[in-house]
């Protein structure tokens, strides 16, 4: 993954003329060029992120995909043959209502994905800013970010989203993912503070200050790239999580609701059968599980590489 | 130490205050009305309106009733519910079975958690550790509902080793089952701190002379190493309580126990706003004084901590 230092060439674009900034240019390159020799050698990361390619693809054209096996049509049910077994055109079976469940799991993978990826884009941009003004400019600011994500993780996550989701009326992805995004962004913010203070008063930062660099471009070129790496990593875990929150709160009842086709809604709807016919519930449960699991690891992988300090 | 426990209460409270007003703005932004919702179908009388709004007192300005609220909290009181019943009576003879589950859970964690980190860590590397590390991150990705509903039906309906639901059989065999599900994201995780956190214990100059003094080397794991690292993990263990607590309200639903975390599920799906507010305070207030409680023992055990 080539992403983790998107700033450097847009800041370097934009005033190429000063000389000092063609020093240090290259060596974000080289470290970029390490990080992807690293990566691309970890069988792991091949692994999710060719689990990850296909999930996102059945997301972008679910049609591609739903018609495989003679069904195309989530919605296309049929109630004289509710529940029935993998087998005859259903290849994973009907659920109650009598849809295809694999219809079905295939158009419920944009949901999850759409949550996931919109909540953790918009925490990690808060969590950039926030996280990046309190650690550099400290002061009373500083000491405001810090109450506020103390109250923030005060919340434990999952009770905190119930709360505000039994007040949010009509209920969508978009929504859902912005109550997630409300509760997950302190951690990161903590995350970007921290490294921002770490290299706040280092010499490079200095010298950049002393030559009269206005902060914005001090900021975007020589301390966010240094903070950006770590806190991607774990941006990537959290999409993972928030998948796994918006599955439990939709199974709850508090997240997305019934026209949606979404793998909670139908986690949900097929547990009050379970004891009768459990294959309603072992495909969604699965690709959810692969799905997570397959975030987990890169994000994993990418800690591992990114991140030099949590290195065993 | 004084200094330390002062300034952790004044942080305490300030959370504190933050967290229960953004429950109460969020909860009565809602934009339903629920005096409406209370005669169902059938408008209730402009007096009974009235009279309820007014018991209520859902005609004061948000602030107010914010404040009354919190005053009555300090109190004990956690509010009333529609059918005119206290919450904090309503959650009395629930907190048992949720204290209960969440106490197995937390053993469940601590002792299988600390025994795969540790074994993990002292043999980096290895197959065992490796095999360790595939697990947690296998166990961290399965959503926890996902787990009960399996478990419920693989281990309690097919093969019957323990029961479906309910609590009738007693601890600890109607809570062994909820409990191991709700313990295993944090079991994966404690594993995690420990491991770590013992690979690098074990690295210290302070071991490297427990051994060149000729202890034991059973002495050296099981006295120091274990105290050292168990540290980080402790600090975890508190913040686990509250995703212990959070847990049980899923948990709690799926295997039908009767404990706050199910009154929490059903008040959620009866959109009782004030039985909602109540259960998830005092579970976030639960969560706060365990984290500030760890918080002291941990500079107890850590003189790094307590001269900070």
């Amino acid at each position: 993954m080539s992403e983790p230092l998107p700033a450097a060439p847009a800041a370097a674009g934009s005033t190429a003329a000063s000389a000092a900034a063609a020093a240090p240019a290259t060596a974000p390159a080289v470290a970029r060029r390490g990080v992807w020799r690293t990566l691309r050698r970890r069988a792991l990361f091949w692994v999710s992120a060719a689990v990850l390619a296909v999930l996102g693809l059945v997301a972008l054209v679910p049609s591609a995909f739903a018609g495989w096996f003679g069904h195309p049509d989530p919605r296309a049910c049929d109630l004289a043959s509710s529940a029935q077994p993998p087998g005859g055109g259903h290849v994973l079976g009907t659920d109650v209502q009598g849809c295809d469940v694999w219809a079905n799991v295939v158009f419920g993978t944009r949901a999850s994905l759409t949550v996931g990826l919109l909540c953790t884009a918009v925490a990690l941009a808060v969590a950039l800013v926030v996280g990046t003004l309190a650690g550099y400019y400290g002061g009373w600011l500083d000491r405001v970010v810090a109450r506020l994500t103390d109250v923030f993780l005060g919340f434990p996550f999952l009770l905190g989203a119930v709360v505000v989701l039994t007040s949010v009326g009509s209920r969508s992805a978009v929504s859902v993912a912005l109550v997630l995004a409300l509760f997950s962004w302190p951690t990161m913010a903590r995350l970007v503070r921290g490294s921002v203070r770490t290299v706040r008063d280092a010499p490079y930062v200095e010298a950049a200050r002393a030559m009269g660099l206005p902060d914005r471009r001090i900021i975007a070129r020589y301390v966010l790239p240094n903070a950006l790496g770590p806190v991607l990593a774990v941006a990537t875990i959290m999409v993972g999580s928030v998948i796994v929150a918006e599955s439990t709160l939709t199974f709850l009842g508090l997240g997305l609701n019934a026209p949606s086709i979404s793998w909670g809604l139908q986690l949900s709807s097929a547990q009050s059968y379970f004891q009768t016919s459990p294959h309603m519930l072992v495909a969604p449960a699965t690709v959810l599980t692969v799905t997570v699991l397959a975030m987990i690891t890169l994000g994993d992988v990418l800690r591992d590489v990114l991140d030099p300090r949590g290195r065993s | 130490m004084t200094r330390r426990v002062t300034r952790r209460l004044v942080d305490l409270l300030v959370v504190f205050l933050g967290v229960t007003l953004i429950i109460y703005l969020m909860v009565f932004a809602l934009p339903g009305d629920p005096i409406a919702a209370l005669g169902g179908d059938r408008p209730l009388a402009p007096n009974v309106v009235a009279e309820l709004r007014e018991r209520y007192h859902l005609d004061e300005p948000v602030l107010q009733q914010y404040l009354r609220y919190l005053g009555g909290l300090l109190q004990g009181d956690l509010g009333t519910t529609f059918q005119g019943q206290s919450v904090a009576d309503r959650m009395a003879l629930r907190w048992p079975v949720t204290i209960t589950l969440a106490l197995t859970a937390w053993g469940i964690e601590v002792l299988l958690g600390v025994l795969l980190g540790l074994v993990a860590g002292l043999r980096a590397g290895a197959v065992s550790d490796r095999l360790v590390l595939a697990g947690t991150v296998v166990a961290t990705s399965i959503p926890v509902f996902v787990l009960a509903v399996s478990a419920q039906l693989w281990l309690g309906v097919e093969l019957a080793w323990f029961p479906v639901a309910g609590t009738s059989a007693g601890w600890p065999t109607a809570y062994l089952l909820p409990a191991a599900v709700i313990a295993v994201f944090g079991l994966a995780s404690v594993a995690r701190l420990m491991r770590g956190s013992v690979v690098d214990t074990l690295r210290t100059d302070f071991v490297r002379t427990l051994r060149a003094k000729g202890l034991r080397e059973r002495q050296v794991v099981g006295v120091h190493v274990l105290r050292s690292s168990s540290i980080p993990v402790l600090t975890f263990l508190a913040i686990d309580l509250g995703y212990l607590l959070g847990g049980t309200v899923v948990v709690e639903g799926v295997f039908n126990l009767p404990g706050v975390g199910q009154l929490l599920f059903q008040a959620i799906r009866a959109h009782e706003g004030p039985t909602i507010v109540g259960v998830s305070t005092a579970l976030i207030l639960v969560f706060l004084v365990t984290n500030l409680l760890v918080d002291l023992l941990a500079s107890v055990l850590d003189p790094r901590i307590r001269h900070e």
